[in-house]
């Protein structure tokens, strides 16, 4: 009996002790707001996990990724687990510093089935590496502003039903609100048309081989840029350049746009700050022309360097493919889950407040399904500078369409070696 | 016990110490500086020359450099982008380089003859927007160049009412920023703005080196004052004007913050307020080719190096036939 209790006593000490050693600590590296979503998540992780201590790690959107890029460079530094957002993951996908998901023992890919199908692809290199897992998307839709519209006697389907629909009702719009525009830029259209209809395995810029798409004999080109320059001919866009530039958030205070692209993410600024006073005056609806489209969206990498690989990975899977924890992390900062799984909570059939109780998440969630897969490629960033130049002298009118789109297709053949 | 020995016992054994701190101590206390000099002028440099002969991602690590020789001396020679902005930054050094030094050299002679109690108010008012954060400056005339709710245009409309001199102003609101003919001139107003203060600083101090001598035995011989201005003042001042042209000349060329703020870090229509060092930014930070960047950085080292030289040959002691520097 003696020895047994000592025996016992023993055996719960050790335990103990090795429970105290086996503790990890992993550093995360995040941006605002998705530090808020990772706060959110320690206390359940944690009940799940008691043996990792997670410590968070924010820095501001810009400064986030130009740490990691040096850290990544010099070898030394990051965070055990990385955000990187969609814009910064095909530039990290291409180099060597993020430790490859798809091999053993992360096996990334069995989880693809799981998410939203355009995501995996997005964070997927040209040789087959999966550098981060997605967490969030941005499902686009067009928003609208009912008063406008309702004066203008142009019902919503009327603008969505085609590109040529939404341009010969737009102009009705704008001339029955005198000082408003349609559109913050007539980019955007183009930018939408350029990332819908395409073959399947095709890039936006390339072809799986490598060729580069852009030219004056692609359609796909030609009718985004075509449908960019009627827009800004026919006056109709605030000439606004790029989301949240002092002339957008000007044009948005004002109350003086009756249309914009954006992901879901919007509504957040819009209540917040962005048009604080047109709250019930905006909808949503799906982008002309029955296209969809995703704005944006975050990942979760593990940097090759990291020394807490196992337990990084057990924090990504829980705040990944946790279909609570997606649940969680929408209510917190209305971030759209990736994981198809975090979509069938009550909350999605729930109305939207600032869009007059319209049942926006619905919608977004069957645009999130349609929207498709594109390949990434190392040239992108490149290409998309290029063609938005030329974009930028048809719209002024310094060029026309074929000689844009050659000049375009010549700028971007010369950097692919 | 005997006092005050006649050399102290520790001097022999401490040699050394002496010996130390005469010969190596003025490199401790010195080696701060170089300590700096080496971390961040030295080695960047050395690093940069290195890196332009090598292909490199920034993503990836240190060990993934490739040497690939020249390679990317010539990828930037036949880069038309990269002749574009070196044009751009060619006509935008121009366009807000000479207006300053034309009003500066004037407004300069003006405080120096005639605003004496004022004058370091005056200057202190003209230094302000030099000293002011870049970043403040660009966004604070963003809002003012805003095509449909800036002040600029709100203002020239207004002007346009005006009955008879109405017709010299716009009726129409200009897209200062958003047109292909007016990204430029935009952006070297702003810099014409925020360098005019600071060279004619230069100019103040170039003009209180000249004896007052001068000025009243021309004012006896009857010399008006821009006579005086004229034939005393620009040649004496000849070495400031050297010298503010030849800073004017590498910060012109070395011109990032305004434009990359002004034009969103894109360069505007028609990609013309891109300038050389903003390329060169680009291509390190979204096109993630260091090795390029790297190169182009030794290109505009090489032009600013030339312009420098030949500004020399015009304007320097050896320029102007005259080599006679005023005393």
């Amino acid at each position: 009996m003696k020895i047994q209790r000592v025996l016992a006593l023993t055996a719960l000490l050790s335990a103990t002790l090795a429970a105290a050693q086996g503790k990890t600590t992993i550093t995360v590296g995040v941006f605002p707001d998705l530090d808020s979503v990772v706060k959110a998540a320690l206390p359940g992780f944690n009940k799940l996990y008691p043996n990792i201590e997670v410590k968070i790690n924010s820095l501001a959107y810009a400064d986030h990724h130009n740490a990691l890029t040096t850290a990544l460079s010099t070898g030394k530094g990051a965070n055990d687990v990385e955000a990187i957002d969609f814009g910064y993951v095909a530039k990290f996908a291409e180099g060597n510093g993020m430790t490859d998901l798809s091999k053993a023992p992360y096996n990334a890919g069995a989880l693809a089935s799981k998410f939203v199908g355009f995501t995996f692809p997005q964070a997927t290199t040209q040789d087959g590496r999966i550098v981060a897992m997605p967490t969030d998307i941005g499902p686009g839709s067009m928003f609208y502003r009912t008063d406008l519209l309702a004066k203008a006697g142009v019902k919503p389907s009327q603008l969505n039903a085609s590109w040529d629909s939404y341009i010969a009702n737009g102009k009705k719009v704008v001339a029955a609100n005198p000082g408003t525009f349609l559109i913050p830029d007539a980019s955007e259209a183009a930018q939408i048309i350029l990332r819908t209809g395409l073959k399947a395995g095709d890039g936006l810029y390339f072809d799986k081989a490598n060729k580069v798409l852009v030219s004056p004999d692609n359609a796909r080109f030609v009718k985004a840029f075509t449908i960019a320059k009627q827009i800004r001919d026919a006056k109709l866009d605030a000439k606004a350049g790029g989301a949240f530039s002092p002339e957008w958030t000007t044009a948005f205070q004002k109350g003086n746009l009756a249309t914009e692209f954006s992901g879901a993410w919007l509504v957040g600024h819009m209540q917040n700050w962005l048009a604080k006073d047109f709250s019930g005056k905006w909808n949503a609806q799906n982008l002309p022309g029955n296209t969809f489209a995703s704005w944006g969206g975050s990942f979760y990498g593990i940097p090759a360097q990291s020394q807490n690989k196992e337990a990084a990975w057990e924090l990504i899977k829980y705040l990944t493919t946790n279909p609570a924890q997606q649940v969680l992390a929408f209510k917190t900062t209305g971030a759209f889950p990736a994981l198809k799984a975090g979509q069938t909570d009550a909350v999605f059939n729930e109305g939207v407040p600032y869009l007059a109780n319209q049942k926006a998440r619905l919608l977004w969630r069957t645009a999130a399904s349609k929207i498709q897969p594109l390949d990434v490629n190392k040239l992108d960033p490149i290409a998309d500078q290029i063609v938005s130049d030329a974009l930028g002298s048809v719209l002024d009118g310094s060029k026309d369409i074929p000689t844009a789109l050659a000049e375009a297709q010549r700028l971007i053949e010369r950097r692919a070696r | 016990m005997t006092a005050a020995p006649t050399t102290p016992p520790k001097h022999a054994r401490s040699g050394g110490w002496d010996n130390f701190q005469r010969k190596y101590a003025p490199y401790i206390f010195i080696s701060p500086f170089f300590l700096l000099f080496f971390a961040f002028g030295l080695f960047p440099i050395i690093f940069n020359a290195y890196l332009s002969v090598h292909s490199w991602q920034p993503g990836s690590g240190l060990g993934d450099m490739e040497f690939v020789g020249l390679r990317n001396f010539t990828d930037n020679l036949t880069d038309p982008t990269f002749w574009l902005s070196l044009k751009n930054t060619a006509i935008l050094a121009v366009e807000s380089g000479l207006p300053q030094h034309l009003i500066a050299i004037p407004l300069a002679f003006a405080i120096n003859m005639g605003l004496k109690r004022a004058q370091s108010f005056i200057t202190a008012v003209y230094f302000l927007p030099y000293i002011t954060s870049v970043v403040a400056i660009s966004v604070i005339f963003f809002t003012l160049f805003s095509w449909q709710y800036g002040v600029l245009n709100a203002a020239l409309n207004s002007l346009h009412h005006i009955p008879v001199l109405g017709v010299l102003f716009p009726g129409e609101k200009v897209n200062w920023l958003g047109e292909r003919a007016f990204v430029q001139p935009s952006i070297a107003m702003v810099i014409v703005w925020r360098y005019v203060g600071w060279n004619m600083l230069l100019y103040l101090s170039g003009l209180q080196a000249i004896p007052g001598e001068l000025y009243e035995a021309a004012a006896v011989d009857g010399a008006t004052r821009s006579e005086q201005f004229r034939f005393i003042t620009l040649p004496l001042l000849r070495p400031t004007i050297f010298l503010a042209v030849t800073l004017s000349l590498i910060g012109g060329f070395q011109l990032f913050e305004e434009p990359f703020i002004l034009t969103n870090g894109g360069g505007g229509v028609g990609q013309a307020g891109l300038t050389t060092i903003m390329y060169m930014f680009r291509t390190y930070n979204a096109y993630s080719d260091a090795g390029v960047a790297a190169a182009m950085a030794w290109l505009l080292f090489i032009v600013i190096g030339a312009l420098t030289i030949v500004n020399n040959l015009l304007f320097g002691r050896s320029g102007m036939g005259s080599n006679e520097a005023p005393r």
